[in-house]
């Protein structure tokens, strides 16, 4: 696969929907994508005219030095985030202009994984990931903590249901966040740095499972790391610098030499 | 069973929230209880000094109060015509009337020589005065000329009138500079506006008030058919009889005397604002306890938003740590108002009980306490950017 750009005509705007048998649609496609920050003399732009296009089940890492724009581009596909110039795209739906209702009903099928695990530390592991599937519509409360609970379990924690977030390990947690991450049914999952706070075995382990049950589920994932022993679990590698964006070699940058 | 009767249960965030951190959530309770305590203290103090301005006006026999509609307070009772009384019978359901002069005199205190004003009331001793029979038998002696019954709750500066009666002297003294004899003591209390209380029949009355005109009374008691409706027949009176007099009910009657207390002193200024001081208390307890909770846990309700979750919801969560800081707060704050409200009432006599209305103020005023606070905590939740997580 090698940098898209967007040549077909963009699909009319449909009302956000469950996922359905594969669609023909890409997961994401951003087109000219530009940001800025500040105002006036200060005004800087981070984002210079990105394309990119994400296809349903890929796996796609993002790397580059840090303060070159990767956590805006993050915060923007996420949908956190008001797009000023260019298109994104998400399952089809164009988020610039999109209001915050719309923008608030798009990021519940998007999961999110962050640097910090970002647990709520009122609530146990397995209420934690039930936050996830509570997002989820027409379940009833037992529906929900048992998809809470046989996720727990997919990412091994499965006898760790009611302890709290501070009794956890790091990888633990951030399992956890996966868990409920995923527990949503997300079609699109960003992580930023998800082995940060992670040892190298640790990292790779996550990093292996979040990339397993995303296939499984066939959910698009966008992972920036700077963490180069993971790099071979990307389908795409993609590397950004000064706001703009290039695929990369795959071979050329895995330092593990072995690609699948 | 509960999945089905409760499809959209959540996980109790509010409540997992306050009790992550038992012993902040104990002080928020404390601080809580202790306001809605202060204000059940102040309160209960002034709707017992109201109610006891009214001891007199509870013991009437009467469904229905007539007065003259110069009259302000028990204090300055203005005098209308008797026949208003008479034509009053004409109702059909009215059933029996009493006239009460009601005027303050001079008594001597037989002991010291010195004068004091006494609430003294004149009647016809046949007529039913009192709801209490007790009183009722009392009042046949006072057919006889130049007799009073004496209050024996009176303060003591009319004179140790019930010692010596119980000693079993014989008792006589002036009222107004007219000769009286004591001939049995009555249980009223005093109120606000009288230190004592004397009664006495409409013919002494007159001779102690010998330029008072003929046929003017002071207060008309008027009693109805049973299951008549006071209101109903208050209209029909209002109606057919001049403007000279004014018709109320018996707890109207109360009313109208209490709310001459609460408005023309400063007695309920300073206890409501007492209980103003507990709200005040109470609000800034809450919102602390609240807006540290919201600002603890701002990364987290910004994660719940990144995860799609809708501010409303959010703004819900803490509306419920609101509600149910209320809840927790009042219960106790009820059971010690409930046990402080008796050892007031062993202590001091005044008439203080818990009751409904009172109860329902301070629930709703904790309520707007912990709900106002919240709202304003809310406001702190609009700093969760859901941008800056990452």
């Amino acid at each position: 696969m090698v940098s898209s750009t967007p040549t077909v005509p963009r699909p009319p705007a449909s009302p956000p929907s469950r996922p359905k048998p594969p669609a023909p649609e890409p997961t994401l496609r951003l087109a000219g994508l530009s940001h800025w920050f500040g105002k006036g003399a200060n005004r800087r732009q981070v984002l210079d005219q990105l394309d990119l296009s994400i296809a349903p089940g890929e796996v796609v890492l993002l790397t580059g030095p840090s303060g070159c724009g990767k956590t805006t581009l993050l915060t923007l596909v996420g949908a956190l985030r008001q797009v000023m110039a260019g298109s994104v795209q998400l399952f089809g739906h164009e988020l610039h202009g999109a209001g915050r209702r719309q923008r608030q009903l798009l990021r519940r099928q998007i999961g999110m994984i962050f640097q910090g695990h970002n647990l709520l530390r009122c609530l146990s592991a397995e209420q934690n990931v039930q936050m996830g599937a509570d997002l989820l519509p027409g379940l009833g409360y037992r529906a929900r903590r048992d998809r809470a609970r046989e996720w727990l379990r997919a990412v091994g924690l499965g006898d760790h249901l009611a302890h709290r977030p501070h009794d956890l390990s790091g990888g633990q947690k951030q399992r956890v966040a996966i868990a409920r991450a995923l527990a949503a049914q997300p079609r699109l999952l960003l992580a930023d740095e998800p082995t940060a706070a992670l040892d190298s075995r640790t990292g790779r382990e996550v990093v292996e499972l979040l990339r397993g049950l995303a296939r499984d589920q066939g959910c698009s994932v966008l992972m920036v790391t700077h963490d180069p022993r993971i790099l071979d679990v990307a389908d795409r590698l993609l590397r950004m610098e000064d706001g703009r964006l290039w695929e990369t070699e795959l071979e050329g940058a895995s330092l593990g030499g072995s690609v699948r | 069973m509960i999945d089905a009767l409760w499809p959209s249960r959540r996980i109790p965030l509010a409540w997992l929230l306050l009790t992550r951190q038992p012993g902040r959530l104990l002080v928020a309770l404390c601080g809580i209880s202790f306001a809605g305590i202060l204000m059940f203290l102040q309160l209960g103090f002034r709707d017992g000094l109201f109610d006891a301005s009214v001891t007199l006006h509870k013991r009437f026999d009467a469904d229905l109060v007539m007065v003259s509609p110069r009259t302000m307070s028990s204090i300055a009772m203005a005098s209308f015509p008797r026949r208003r009384l008479v034509q009053a019978m004409a109702d059909p359901q009215v059933l029996s009337t009493t006239p009460v002069h009601w005027n303050f005199l001079l008594w001597r205190n037989p002991q010291t020589r010195t004068t004091r004003s006494i609430l003294a009331l004149g009647f016809e001793p046949g007529d039913a005065l009192f709801v209490d029979p007790g009183l009722a038998e009392k009042t046949q002696v006072l057919s006889q000329r130049g007799r009073v019954l004496f209050d024996s709750l009176s303060r003591p500066e009319f004179g140790p009138i019930p010692q010596w009666w119980r000693q079993g002297r014989t008792i006589d003294t002036e009222v107004d500079g007219t000769r009286v004899r004591v001939a049995g003591l009555v249980e009223l209390g005093p109120s606000f506006g009288a230190d004592g209380n004397m009664l006495t029949s409409s013919e002494t009355f007159q001779q102690l008030m010998p330029n008072l005109p003929a046929g003017s009374i002071e207060l008309g008691l008027i009693r109805l058919e049973p299951g008549a409706d006071p209101n109903a027949v208050s209209r029909r009176l209002r109606q057919r009889l001049p403007a000279d007099v004014a018709l109320y009910t018996k707890k109207g009657f109360e009313e109208f005397e209490k709310n001459y207390w609460r408005s023309s002193t400063a007695i309920g200024y300073i206890f409501t604002l007492g209980a103003g001081m507990g709200f005040v208390v109470g609000c800034v307890i809450v919102y602390q306890i609240l807006h540290s909770d919201v600002s603890d846990h701002l990364p987290e309700y910004a994660t719940l938003m990144a995860m799609g979750y809708p501010l409303p919801q959010l703004l819900g969560v803490v509306a419920r740590e609101g509600l149910l800081l209320a809840l927790f707060g009042y219960v106790p704050a009820w059971l010690a108002g409930l046990g402080l409200y008796t050892l007031i009432r062993n202590g001091t006599k005044l008439p203080v009980a818990m009751d409904n209305e009172r109860s329902l103020l301070v629930f709703a005023m904790i309520l707007t306490m912990c709900l106002g606070s919240a709202l304003m905590a809310m406001r702190k939740l609009g700093d969760a950017d859901p941008a800056e997580i990452f």
